[in-house]
């Protein structure tokens, strides 16, 4: 496979802080990429760079051949926009919207029409186009928002986080419709920072972390990092404090790395089922109660925690 | 272009579709401008014109009957509340008081005007009215209006008296009724006759002989209406600069932005919008106001192209606004800050010819100042040719503002790159 997109070394910085800090990486035609990271990753600033919405402050990227910072109005008719946040105007109804944006996309007439039926049919809003979008719910503005972005067939679409703030069914259709797209041969690049999901849908996944790219590769390889390793989850109670439990549990053996989220405490080791039964003697002693335990084989969580010591939530 | 006047529709359906703005671009307008007719008495039985004690200096070069009736008119307690005269000698004076702003017009009346027409000392008359200057202060059109039609009804009965006085003398004479050496004296009594008749009715007088144009002119609805709709013109250009900030906070800008259109194109677009709508909310009101309280606006392609030009220069005003602040809150409170400044300097609430020269030359800062005197012009029976100042003076107004607008955009960096 080709590759559709490629960036090198792009940096962003506003004045003192550095949101992206020279990620490389590139994107195959047909495939779904991902990049997972926390909230201020730098996940956004860098889709931002891609879509030409952003100049980058130094490095440069290319879609289809196409340079983001010298041609973008190409970069533009290649790729299709679905931002995190809803773009969408509320007083048109979801056939206004869709009108609109094909319209700035260069669409016109019998063939702007056709394709907004194909989108709204798409993305299960047919019966309802005609009501204006401030009338739908949080699931549904979220469909129209990403079927703006596949108006006009992009070759490569962005979807930066989507599935932020709605509901599990709508979610569950989201995902869906990403595999469906990229089934009929669309490229996409998807933000998320939900493991889960760069679990499910992605072909390869670029974890950033603090504006860097600090791992790249299929979800085999990079859990590869990580070795063997699997992922023991206790939750503790509110009122205990989850951090006196890790500082216990590190003094185990068997555990290579005990770390905090609000009260959750997040327990690297070889074997979790081996694991469990110390750490929960450790929680006794302590008097610290444990509401709920998980166990997961070696994933992109582990493969996080691993590389900054820190989860995934953070 | 295509994507411009797209941008600029949609902008304009949303507007239509938002209640709120709606509210306040038409229904508050006409609502106030329907209380003001209330209060200043438009629909009370007094008929009052809403206009009072309009300053005019009297410059009386005539040394005959006429001239002095004219003087003795704007003297009469009929005219007592309207007009409130000052007498000087010299017109060079007169002009310069006018320049000052102290008075609404100067009223020059030469020297010879009675003698050239009622006949003295066996001299007969050149039978030519000699003209009266009305020097005006552009800056306040309605109040010079006003003068200008006393000075034009007095003339009129002067001439019609005149020509009146030819006819009698001349038939009395064919008749036998009087000789030859009669008709000076006649024609000198029936001159008398006449002055004091101008000046024994002037209330009279002018209501009758101007009944449909004056009526036109003195509809206090007729001030009222434009100048609040130019008051709330201001709130949709402010609020239209500030559906450009919205957008760039709720996502649609920056996704236009990343859509095969340029930043050029977008900021056109939305200001094309902004005017769009101050044009339609214009012509709504105008035609609104002419339906529902029959108020006459004048020349159709001149209040056309005045409504055009005012709104051009509002708009400028409201990308000024929307490029100084940084957030739709921001613009909110300067546009409605400004919207009731420019409402108070153009004359919506108070007329500004009877504020200091100082004022009135500040006025000149606001569309509704020229929008006014636009308005009035046409109101007075004006044509579009009236209109070069007031068009240029908008015009200069809103490229001086768009220029500064984009600059100060170009620095921000609209796109916030």
């Amino acid at each position: 496979m080709s590759s559709l997109l490629e960036a090198r070394n792009l940096v962003k910085k506003y004045g003192d802080f550095t949101a992206v800090n020279g990620i490389s990486f590139e994107i195959k035609e047909g495939e779904i990429f991902s990049l997972l990271g926390p909230n201020g990753a730098g996940k956004t600033t860098t889709i931002s760079m891609l879509s030409t919405l952003y100049v980058p402050t130094s490095g440069d990227a290319t879609v289809d051949g196409h340079s983001i910072i010298k041609e973008p109005m190409a970069v533009r008719n290649l790729i299709g926009v679905v931002p995190q946040d809803l773009a969408l105007y509320d007083d048109l109804t979801a056939r206004e919207n869709l009108l609109f944006w094909g319209q700035m996309y260069n669409l016109s007439g019998k063939k702007l029409n056709t394709r907004i039926d194909e989108v709204l049919d798409q993305i299960g809003l047919t019966d309802k186009a005609k009501q204006r979008v401030k009338t739908y719910s949080g699931g549904m503005k979220r469909r129209v928002n990403i079927g703006v972005g596949l108006l006009h067939k992009p070759k490569l679409l962005f979807m930066d986080e989507p599935t932020v703030g709605i509901d599990p069914q709508s979610r569950r259709a989201i995902l869906d419709s990403v595999k469906e797209l990229n089934k009929q041969g669309m490229t996409v690049l998807y933000t998320t920072h939900y493991m889960e999901e760069a679990a499910e849908l992605s072909d390869r996944v670029g974890i950033m972390d603090h504006g860097e790219l600090i791992a790249l590769g299929t979800q085999a390889e990079l859990t590869k990092q990580v070795g063997e390793m699997e992922t023991l989850i206790l939750h503790v109670g509110e009122n205990d404090d989850p951090e006196r439990l890790a500082v216990a549990i590190r003094t185990l053996k068997m555990v290579r790395k005990a770390d905090v989220t609000d009260h959750t405490v997040t327990v690297i080791v070889p074997e979790a089922e081996e694991a469990l039964a110390p750490a929960v003697t450790k929680a006794n002693e302590l008097g610290i109660k444990i509401h709920s335990v998980d166990m997961r084989e070696p994933n992109l969580e582990a493969v996080f925690l691993h590389l900054t010591g820190r989860a995934l939530r953070d | 272009m295509r994507k411009l006047f797209l941008i600029g529709f949609k902008d304009l359906k949303l507007v239509f579709r938002d209640k709120a703005a709606l509210t306040f671009m038409l229904l508050a307008p006409f609502l106030l401008t329907l209380a003001m007719g209330f209060v200043t008495g438009a629909y009370g039985s007094s008929g009052s014109s809403g206009i009072s004690q309009i300053n005019i200096i009297l410059v009386n070069r005539d040394g005959g009957q006429l001239g002095q009736a004219l003087v003795d008119l704007f003297q009469s307690a009929d005219l007592t509340d309207l007009v409130a005269p000052a007498l000087v000698s010299d017109p060079g004076t007169a002009r310069a008081q006018i320049d000052a702003g102290e008075a609404a017009a100067a009223v020059i009346i030469p020297d010879g005007f009675t003698d050239n027409i009622i006949p003295t000392n066996n001299q007969a008359p050149s039978g030519e009215v000699l003209p009266i200057e009305i020097y005006k202060n552009p800056l306040a059109p309605v109040s010079a209006g006003v003068i200008q039609s006393i000075v034009e009804e007095f003339v009129s009965r002067v001439e019609t008296g005149r020509v009146g006085g030819q006819v009698i003398v001349t038939q009395m004479l064919t008749a036998g009724l009087i000789t030859p050496d009669q008709i000076s004296a006649i024609a000198s009594e029936m001159g008398q006759r006449q002055a004091d008749a101008v000046v024994q009715a002037p209330a009279i007088t002018l209501q009758a002989a101007q009944s449909g144009q004056a009526q036109k002119a003195f509809n206090p609805m007729a001030y009222m209406a434009p100048s609040m709709a130019l008051m709330f013109l201001i709130f949709t250009v402010s609020n239209g600069g500030r559906s450009i900030l919205l957008e760039q906070a709720g996502g649609t800008l920056p996704r236009l932005l990343v859509s095969p259109t340029n930043s050029a194109q977008v900021l056109i677009g939305k200001i094309f919008g902004v005017y769009l709508t101050g044009v339609v909310q214009m012509l709504i009101l105008i035609v609104a106001c002419s339906l529902l309280f029959g108020i006459q606006w004048g020349d159709p392609l001149g209040m056309l192209v005045l409504v055009l030009a005012a709104v051009f220069a509002a708009t400028g005003w409201g990308m000024l606004i929307t490029s100084l602040a940084r957030t739709p809150g921001q613009v909110s409170s300067i546009g409605t800050a400004i919207m009731l400044t420019f409402a108070i300097l153009g004359g919506s609430f108070i007329q500004t010819s009877i504020m200091p020269g100082w004022f009135q030359w500040l006025s000149r800062i606001t569309p509704n100042a020229w929008g006014m005197t636009g308005f009035t012009i046409l109101g007075l029976g004006g044509s579009l040719a009236d209109l070069g100042i007031t068009l240029l003076g908008l015009a200069v107004m809103g490229v001086v503002l768009f220029a500064f607008s984009i600059l100060i955009f170009g620095r921000r960096s609209f796109a916030q790159k």
